[in-house]
C-alpha cells in the first residue's frame, strides 16, 4: 500500500498535520476526553462520600467507585492524551509524516479495548482493588487482562512516535536538532517505554495468577516492581506537561527556551534519574535497605527535582523575555501583569506552573524523604500531593491546550469563550484548595482510601480531631467546585467538537508533501544579546524574584517537617 | 515560536549561559544536595529513623511466637465479645502484633520512655500500620516481619488504625495502644 | 515523488559530545531503561531476595 504523504496547513497557525496523524490525533484526544468524563462523573461519588457529613454511598459501592475514578483519570485520560502530544510532536512538529499509520490505529485500538475491559471488571464489582491492585488482593482476571492490553497499546504508539523521528530524519525533514518541545515528549516516550515494561513484568504473572496458572504472588516483591509502573506512569506527565508548557508559551508569546542547553539538559536529568523515584511508595516498608531508599528516594541527590526546579525558571523566564522585547520592560512584573490572564491556553498553563511547583512539588519532595515519609505514608496528605500534581499540574495544562487545538486540530471555533475565559480558574483555584485540604488532613493524620474515619459502630474507635473534620469538609466543598470547573471545560470541549461552528477555509485541499505547502518558516535570528531589556544583569529578573519566593517557601516547609518530625516518639 | 522548531544554530550546546540561569541552577543544586544529605544525617543524629531489621517469616511461625508472648503477658481482656487480649510486656522485650483481616492482635500496653522491640507482620494482605494521633505511619506486609524499636512518649491511650485499603471492612480494623506511667 | 527535504547538513563546526549525546534518540532511549532497571529494579530485588528468614 502506498504510503499517504497527504498534508495541510493550518492558516491559523502555519503548523502541518499529516492526514492520518491528524485524524489519530482527534482519536486520542476524544476517548481521552470520554475518559475524563467518566472519572469526573466518578469523582462526584468520590467527594461526597469523603465529606462525612454527606457520606453518600455505601463502603462497597465507594471503593468501586474510587478504583474506577482512578483508573480513568490516572491511566486513560491521561495515557489518551499524552500519545495525542506525541503525535503531535513528532509528526506535526517535524512536518514530516507518521510512520506506520495503520499499526497506529491498531495500537490505538488496543487501548480502547484495553479501558473497556478492565473498566468492565472494575464495573462488575469484584475487582474493587484500587489503581494499586498490591497482591496478594486480587482481582478478575480482567483487570489485568484490560490494563495490559492498554500498556501494549501505548507501547506500540510509542514505538509508532519514535518511528515517526527515523522518518523525519531520513527525510530530512527538519535541520539540526529536534524541536525542544519534541525533546520533552522524547522524555516522556522513553519513560513510558520504561513504565509499560516494568508493568509488564509485575502484571503479566499476576494475570497467571488471577487465573490460576501461579499460585503466589510475593506482596513486597509486587509493590516494588508495580510502583516501577505506577509511579513512573505519573512521571510521563510530568515530562509531558513540561513540554505542553514550553510548547504554549511558545504558541502566546512566541517565547523562545532561555538556552536549549539547559532546558534540554533538564529533561536529560529526567531521563536518568525521574524514575527512581518510584521508591517513594516504600520508604516504610520492610526488607529495603535505607541506602537503597535514600539513593532512589532523591532521585540520585535530587538531580530530577533540580530538573524540575530549573524548568520552573525557564519557561516563566523565556516567558518574560519575550514580554519584555515586546516593551513590557517596566519594573519587575509589568510582563506579567500584561500576560494574557483572560485566554485560557496560557492561564490554564500558567495555574497549572505554579500549582505544579508550590503544591505539588514542594509536598512531593516532603513525602520522598525516607524519615519524613512516616509521618505522611498513606495518609490523605498523598492524595492532596498528587492531585496538585497530576491534576493541576499536568490535567490542567493539557487543558489549556485542549483550548488552543480545537480550531487548529479540529477546525472549529470554541464553543462559549466567557465561560472558557473562566474555566481555568474554576478549576485550577479548586482543585489547588482540595490538594491543600487534603494535605492538611492528611497532617493530622486522616487515612486515604477509608470510608468512614468516624468508625461508627467499631468497638474501638478513634476519634479525629475537630481540625481534621473541617480539612475534610473544606477538601469536599472545594471538590464540587473543581468538579464544576471540569464539568465547564467537557461542556467546552464536546460541545466544540461536536457542535462549534466550522472554520472553513476556501480552497482548502489536503496536498501531497511539499508541494504548495507553505513554506517553512524561517529560522528565527539568533539573539546573542538580550540589549536593554531586565534589570541588574539579568534578562528575567522578575522569574528570578519569583523563584527566590518558591525556593523560601520550600526551605521553610522542608524544616518544619523535619521539626514536626522530631517530636513523634522515637523511634529506630 | 521557537520552542516548536529547530534550534536556530546547529551547534547549541556552546551557547553561553544566561546570569538568571546559571545563578539558579547553582543555588537549586545547593539545595538538592542539602536535601540529599539531610537523610543520612538524620539516621545519625535524629531519632525518628525505621530500622533496616526485616526477616522473611511464614504466617503460622510468625501467630505462634505471636500467641506465646500474649500467654506470657496478658494482663487482660477488652472489646466485650471480641475477647482481644492485652498485653503488657517487659520494656526491652520483643513484641509480636499481628495485623489481619480486619483486626490488630493483641492490644498492648506499654511503660512511657521505656524501649521495646515491636514485630510487625500481616497474615493475609498488606495492611498499614497508623498510630494516631502520633500520626506514625508503617506498612505491614505478608510474608516480612519488620521489627522496629519504639520509646513510647507521654502517658495516655492511642490508636492503631488500618491505613492501607484492603477491603470492604477496611474503616474497622482499628485497636488501642495504652502508655502508662 | 517531491520529498527532497533540507540539504545534508554540514556543520561549520564540530558538535559537542553532549550534544550528540542529546541528538541520539536511541541512545537516549538505552540510558533511560538501563538507569531505574538497575539502580530500582535489579538493586532493590536484590535486597528484598537476600532478607534472612525469621528465627
Amino acid at each position: 500500500m502506498a504510503v499517504n504523504r497527504m498534508f495541510r496547513t493550518c492558516p491559523a497557525s502555519g503548523l502541518l498535520f499529516h492526514e492520518p496523524a491528524e485524524k489519530l490525533m482527534r482519536f486520542h484526544a476524544v476517548a481521552a476526553v470520554v475518559s475524563l468524563l467518566i472519572g469526573g462523573i466518578l469523582a462526584i461519588g468520590v467527594v461526597l462520600t469523603r465529606w462525612q457529613a454527606i457520606h453518600l454511598l455505601p463502603p462497597d459501592l465507594f471503593y468501586q467507585v474510587l478504583t474506577a475514578h482512578g483508573l480513568n483519570m490516572l491511566v486513560f485520560w491521561i495515557i489518551f492524551f499524552e500519545m495525542a502530544v506525541l503525535y503531535f510532536a513528532g509528526s506535526t512538529l517535524l512536518r514530516s509524516r507518521l510512520a506506520t499509520p495503520r499499526i497506529a490505529w491498531a495500537a490505538f485500538w488496543l487501548m480502547v479495548i484495553g479501558a473497556l475491559v478492565n473498566n468492565y471488571s472494575v464495573f462488575r464489582g469484584d475487582s474493587s482493588v484500587m489503581f494499586t491492585s498490591y497482591a496478594p488482593m486480587g482481582a478478575h482476571p480482567t483487570f489485568y487482562l484490560g490494563l495490559i492490553l492498554f500498556a501494549v497499546g501505548a507501547l506500540v504508539s510509542c514505538f509508532v512516535f519514535l518511528g515517526t523521528l527515523v522518518v523525519a530524519r531520513a527525510e530530512r525533514t527538519y535541520r539540526g536538532s529536534i524541536p525542544l518541545v519534541t525533546f520533552g515528549a522524547l522524555t516522556a516516550c522513553i519513560i513510558a517505554i520504561f513504565t509499560i515494561a516494568a508493568g509488564a513484568i509485575i502484571l503479566i504473572p499476576t494475570f497467571f495468577w488471577s487465573v490460576g496458572l501461579i499460585d503466589h504472588i510475593d506482596s513486597l516483591m509486587y509493590k516494588t516492581v508495580w510502583w516501577a509502573f505506577g509511579h513512573s506512569s505519573q512521571q510521563i506527565n510530568v515530562a509531558a506537561h513540561v513540554s505542553v508548557w514550553y510548547a504554549v508559551a511558545a504558541i502566546v508569546f512566541g517565547a523562545k527556551p532561555m538556552s536549549e542547553k539547559v532546558s534540554r539538559g533538564a529533561f536529560l536529568l529526567y531521563i536518568f534519574f525521574l524514575q527512581l523515584a518510584s521508591a517513594h511508595h516504600l520508604l516504610v516498608d520492610p526488607g529495603l535497605t535505607s541506602n537503597w531508599k535514600i539513593f532512589n528516594t532523591s532521585y540520585a541527590m535530587y538531580l530530577a527535582v533540580l530538573a524540575s526546579m530549573v524548568h520552573g525558571l525557564t519557561v516563566p523566564g523565556a516567558i518574560e523575555v519575550a514580554q519584555r522585547e515586546k516593551g513590557h520592560n517596566q519594573g519587575l512584573f509589568t510582563w506579567l501583569r500584561r500576560a494574557p490572564w483572560g485566554n485560557p491556553v496560557f492561564s490554564a498553563m500558567f495555574i497549572s506552573l505554579i500549582g505544579f511547583g508550590f503544591l505539588g512539588g514542594i509536598s512531593g519532595v516532603m513525602m520522598g524523604t525516607e524519615q519524613l515519609n512516616m509521618i505522611i505514608h498513606n495518609t490523605i496528605y498523598v492524595p492532596g500531593h498528587f492531585h496538585a500534581t497530576v491534576v493541576v499540574g499536568t490535567t490542567l495544562a493539557f487543558m489549556g491546550l485542549t483550548y488552543f487545538l480545537i480550531p487548529v486540530l479540529f477546525r472549529r471555533e470554541v464553543m462559549f469563550p466567557g465561560m472558557a475565559k473562566w474555566q481555568p480558574y474554576v478549576f485550577g483555584l479548586g482543585m489547588s484548595a482540595v490538594s491543600l485540604f487534603l494535605m492538611g488532613a492528611g497532617t493530622l493524620g486522616v487515612p486515604r482510601r477509608h470510608w468512614d474515619i468516624s468508625f461508627a459502630g467499631n468497638p474501638f474507635p478513634y476519634e479525629f480531631p475537630g481540625a481534621a473534620w473541617l480539612m475534610m469538609a473544606l477538601a469536599g466543598i472545594s471538590g464540587l467546585i473543581a468538579i464544576v470547573g471540569g464539568g465547564m471545560y467537557l461542556l467546552i470541549t464536546v460541545g466544540s467538537v461536536f457542535l462549534g461552528k466550522k472554520i472553513v477555509t476556501p480552497g482548502f485541499q489536503h496536498v501531497r508533501a511539499r508541494e504548495n505547502v507553505a513554506a517553512i518558516p524561517a529560522a528565527a535570528p539568533v539573539i546573542t544579546s538580550h540589549g536593554s531589556i531586565g534589570a541588574g544583569g539579568m534578562v528575567a529578573p522578575g522569574t528570578f524574584v519569583l523563584a527566590m519566593v518558591f525556593l523560601a517557601a520550600f526551605v521553610l516547609y522542608y524544616f518544619i517537617n523535619w521539626k514536626y518530625l522530631s517530636t513523634v516518639w522515637p523511634l529506630k | 515560536m521557537s520552542a516548536l522548531l529547530p534550534p536556530a544554530e546547529q551547534v547549541w550546546w556552546k551557547q553561553p549561559l544566561d546570569r538568571v540561569e546559571l545563578i539558579w541552577i547553582v543555588i537549586a543544586l545547593i539545595w538538592c544536595l542539602i536535601m540529599f544529605f539531610m537523610m543520612p544525617y538524620w539516621h545519625i543524629y535524629g531519632k525518628q529513623n525505621l530500622s533496616n531489621e526485616a526477616y522473611r517469616a511464614r504466617p503460622e511461625e510468625y501467630a505462634k511466637k505471636a500467641e506465646d508472648m500474649i500467654a506470657k503477658y496478658k494482663v487482660r481482656e477488652e472489646g466485650g465479645d471480641l475477647k482481644v487480649p492485652v498485653v503488657h510486656p517487659p520494656a526491652g522485650s520483643d513484641v509480636y502484633l499481628i495485623a489481619r483481616l480486619w483486626s490488630w492482635s493483641p492490644m498492648l500496653e506499654l511503660e512511657a520512655g521505656k524501649s521495646y522491640r515491636i514485630h510487625l507482620m500481616s497474615m493475609d494482605w498488606l495492611h498499614g500500620f497508623s498510630l494516631q494521633p502520633e500520626n506514625i505511619n508503617i506498612q505491614v506486609h505478608p510474608g516480612y516481619e519488620h521489627v522496629v524499636t519504639v520509646t513510647p512518649g507521654s502517658p495516655g491511650t492511642y490508636s492503631i488504625i488500618c491505613n492501607e485499603y484492603c477491603g470492604i471492612n477496611h474503616h474497622t480494623m482499628t485497636s488501642r495502644l495504652y502508655v502508662v506511667k | 515523488m517531491a520529498t527532497q527535504g533540507f540539504e545534508e547538513d554540514v556543520p561549520e563546526e564540530p558538535v559537542p559530545a553532549m550534544q550528540q549525546l542529546l541528538d541520539n534518540p536511541f541512545l537516549l532511549l538505552f540510558i533511560g531503561i538501563a538507569m531505574p532497571t538497575v539502580l530500582y529494579i535489579v538493586w532493590g530485588v536484590m535486597e528484598i531476595v537476600s532478607l534472612p528468614i525469621a528465627k
